[in-house]
């Protein structure tokens, strides 16, 4: 990989993961820039929530460093674990809602959970999460179980944004939901991306999510990252997995899209905004 | 704290200046406050409290100047938000890039939090409630008893469908793995049981009763209530919480769709092996139970074991022996019902789950024991002298 010319706001070194036998990770290096969307895709198997799941900190590479925010996720002490992690938020393939809480609860844990905040003001902010994400305010009582799956990748998305992260991990955002569904909330992602100046990092399956959205790709193959680039360059490599997952009918129809529209660039060329000084 | 500075946010990004909040005092009696700083969520925290109190006491209709602010987030900006009830000031200096977390904001009004109206009859409702929802259990365990009831006839006309293996699977799972933990209660309870007793005879005199006082105690009552709470709170539990992911993860619904009826592949079966599983489970109980009593009444009394194995059957008529046989079967198929019942009726989310499952381990063991008094009242001429 070549060197970082930009600030990384993560960054895995060498990582090596192996499970028994099998080698998943292979020698990986990766920098995540500032401002960037990041999808890593791959096929099954390939070691991509794997990747998600290490630069969460929930497991250990074999070998190798994790740096978030240039701190150490491996031999980082706990408390700097604990900081690093109100830093970032997490929008799980299901949503990971606690289901015995109320919408509310939900978005209110993290805030409650500062021990710092007055309960005016955390109304206040779980308000303006819910309704940022196009939560009306009455289905704030409601339970998880009686929302539709859209809903709760929204509160989800509205409880991961809770804590006002830098960084967004995105597993598998649009899974599960009508194109109707997936494709507003792949606006309001990149809405609140661009307002809030948030890095992402995404898994994701789906083509049409990844050319809307993704600056960069990263396809993991092979056990190692053969390719990384913007979606054109990508879609150009010469790689069994890339051109089986481009070539195929859906990525040329994928492809087709933002040749016509010619997305990719601007979004690309944009510097990182929002950035106080 | 100092340590933590240094790792706050825009350690990376130029200076990171602590948020700060300073008033300027105009000429002209009005004022100016400045607000300064990395205005986030992670560098407030720390002083969270202070600063809504220093926020407080700003004066009303001053000019506010945010152009000192590095960083801003919701968080931030709301603090500032409610200090302006919930509206835009009309002296506001603002960064160009700051502007957007403001229209987000406009999305948030002063809406008060609907005050709840205490009910005077809460009370009087919430018994009502108890009292419905009692009911409604009732009418769903006989429901299901009789869907149970159905579907135990038609197996029988048509063998070939008897399930089997889950009966099968059910009885080694519910009577063999319940061996060690009703022989270990069965044992200490007969130990306790036959050491209290026995002091109490001796000062009478009366050692060899302790052979009826535990043959009845233990064989008529102990055996069989003991069995049926262990394996209400063992098997019952676990039935429970099985139907209850199973529903949750829709693999009810689809043998529904399949047109395999629930209650025939996963209820009956539960049902006629612990019919089955505990007579077995109270017999082996009794056994261990009474081996205790006797090794402690040998030690106590000095009693010996042959003695105590040949006085029994004349001290305890059988009688006993089948009353708590057919006290297994009516619990066996009482929990399993009651376990059923309660797994069918959880609901998608943690919560319920594990509510379900405690419920239906009390409605079980409560049960048996209502039902264990109802059989005292009901055989109290039989087995006796």
């Amino acid at each position: 990989m070549a060197e970082c010319a930009t600030e990384c706001v993560i960054e895995l070194r060498n990582l090596w993961t192996v499970f028994g036998p099998q080698v998943v990770h292979r020698d990986i290096s990766l920098c995540v820039q500032r401002g960037e969307i990041l999808s890593l895709v791959g096929g099954s198997g390939s070691g991509k929530s794997t990747m998600l799941r290490q630069m969460l900190a929930l497991e250990r590479p074999t070998r190798g460093d994790v740096l978030v925010f240039g701190h150490s996720l491996i031999s980082g002490d706990p408390a700097e674990l604990r900081r690093l992690r109100n830093r970032w938020g997490v929008l799980f393939q299901e949503g990971a809602l606690y289901s015995a809480l109320s919408v509310f609860e939900n978005v209110a844990t993290p805030l409650r959970e500062l021990k710092a905040l007055d309960e005016g003001l955390i109304r206040d902010l779980v308000i303006l999460k819910l309704e940022m994400v196009g939560i009306e305010a009455k289905h704030a009582e409601k339970m998880p179980s009686a929302l539709s799956g859209g809903m709760i990748k929204r509160i989800g998305l509205a409880r991961a944004l809770a804590l006002e992260p830098e960084l967004l991990f995105l597993d598998e955002p649009t899974a599960g939901l009508d194109p109707d569904r997936s494709e507003s909330f792949v606006t309001l992602i990149a809405e609140i991306r661009r307002e809030l100046g948030l890095t992402v990092v995404m898994v994701t399956h789906d083509l049409d999510t990844l050319v809307s959205l993704s600056d960069r790709v990263a396809v993991l193959a092979d056990q190692q990252i053969v390719a990384i680039g913007s979606v054109r360059q990508i879609a150009g490599a010469a790689h069994q997995f890339i051109t089986n997952f481009f070539q195929g009918e859906r990525g040329k129809r994928a492809l087709e899209a933002i040749k016509d529209m010619g997305v990719g660039a601007p979004v690309a060329a944009t510097p990182p905004t929002t950035q106080g000084h | 704290m100092s340590t933590a500075t240094t790792h706050l946010p825009g350690s990376a990004t130029p200076a990171w200046i602590p948020p700060d909040l300073r008033v300027a005092p105009e000429r002209d009696g009005t004022a100016t406050v400045m607000v300064v700083g990395a205005w986030n969520l992670r560098s407030l925290e720390p002083m969270m409290a202070g600063m809504v109190a220093r926020l407080a006491q700003t004066p009303r209709g001053a000019h506010w100047d945010l152009s000192g602010v590095t960083r801003l987030d919701h968080a931030g900006a709301m603090m500032l938000w409610r200090v302006w009830g919930y509206q835009r000031v009309a002296n506001l200096t603002l960064r160009a890039e700051h502007e957007i977390i403001f229209t987000h904001l406009k999305l948030v009004s002063a809406k008060p939090v609907e005050a709840v109206t205490r009910d005077r009859f809460a009370f009087v409702v919430a018994v009502g409630a108890q009292v419905l929802s009692l009911w409604e259990h009732v009418v769903g365990v006989v429901r299901l008893l009789g869907a149970v009831t159905l579907n135990f006839f038609e197996m029988l006309r048509h063998p070939s469908r008897i399930p089997w293996k889950e009966i099968s699977a059910n009885v080694y799972r519910t009577g063999t793995q319940a061996l060690g933990i009703t022989a270990l209660v069965g044992f200490l309870v007969g130990i306790v049981l036959s050491y209290l007793t026995g002091q109490q005879l001796k000062t009478f005199g009366a050692d060899i009763f302790i052979v009826n006082l535990l043959g009845v105690a233990i064989i008529r009552e102990l055996g069989p209530v003991l069995a049926a709470i262990l394996i209400a709170g063992r098997s019952g539990s676990a039935m429970t919480a099985q139907l209850g992911v199973m529903r949750v993860t829709e693999e009810i619904d689809a043998m529904a769709v399949m047109g395999i009826p629930h209650t025939l592949r996963l209820v009956l079966p539960k049902m006629l092996a612990l019919a089955i599983a505990m007579p077995l489970v109270v017999l082996w109980t009794n056994a261990i139970a009474l081996l205790g009593g006797m090794v402690a009444a040998q030690i106590e009394l000095g009693l010996g074991m042959r003695y105590f194995l040949s006085a029994l059957p004349e001290a305890v008529p059988v009688a006993n022996l089948w009353l708590g046989l057919a006290k297994g079967v009516v619990f066996g198929v009482l929990i399993a019902l009651l376990a059923c019942h309660y797994g069918l009726r959880i609901e998608p989310n943690t919560e319920s789950l594990g509510a379900g499952t405690t419920r239906s381990v009390v409605a079980a063991i409560t049960t048996v024991i209502v039902v264990d008094a109802i059989f005292a009242v009901m055989f109290s001429h039989v087995g006796v002298g």
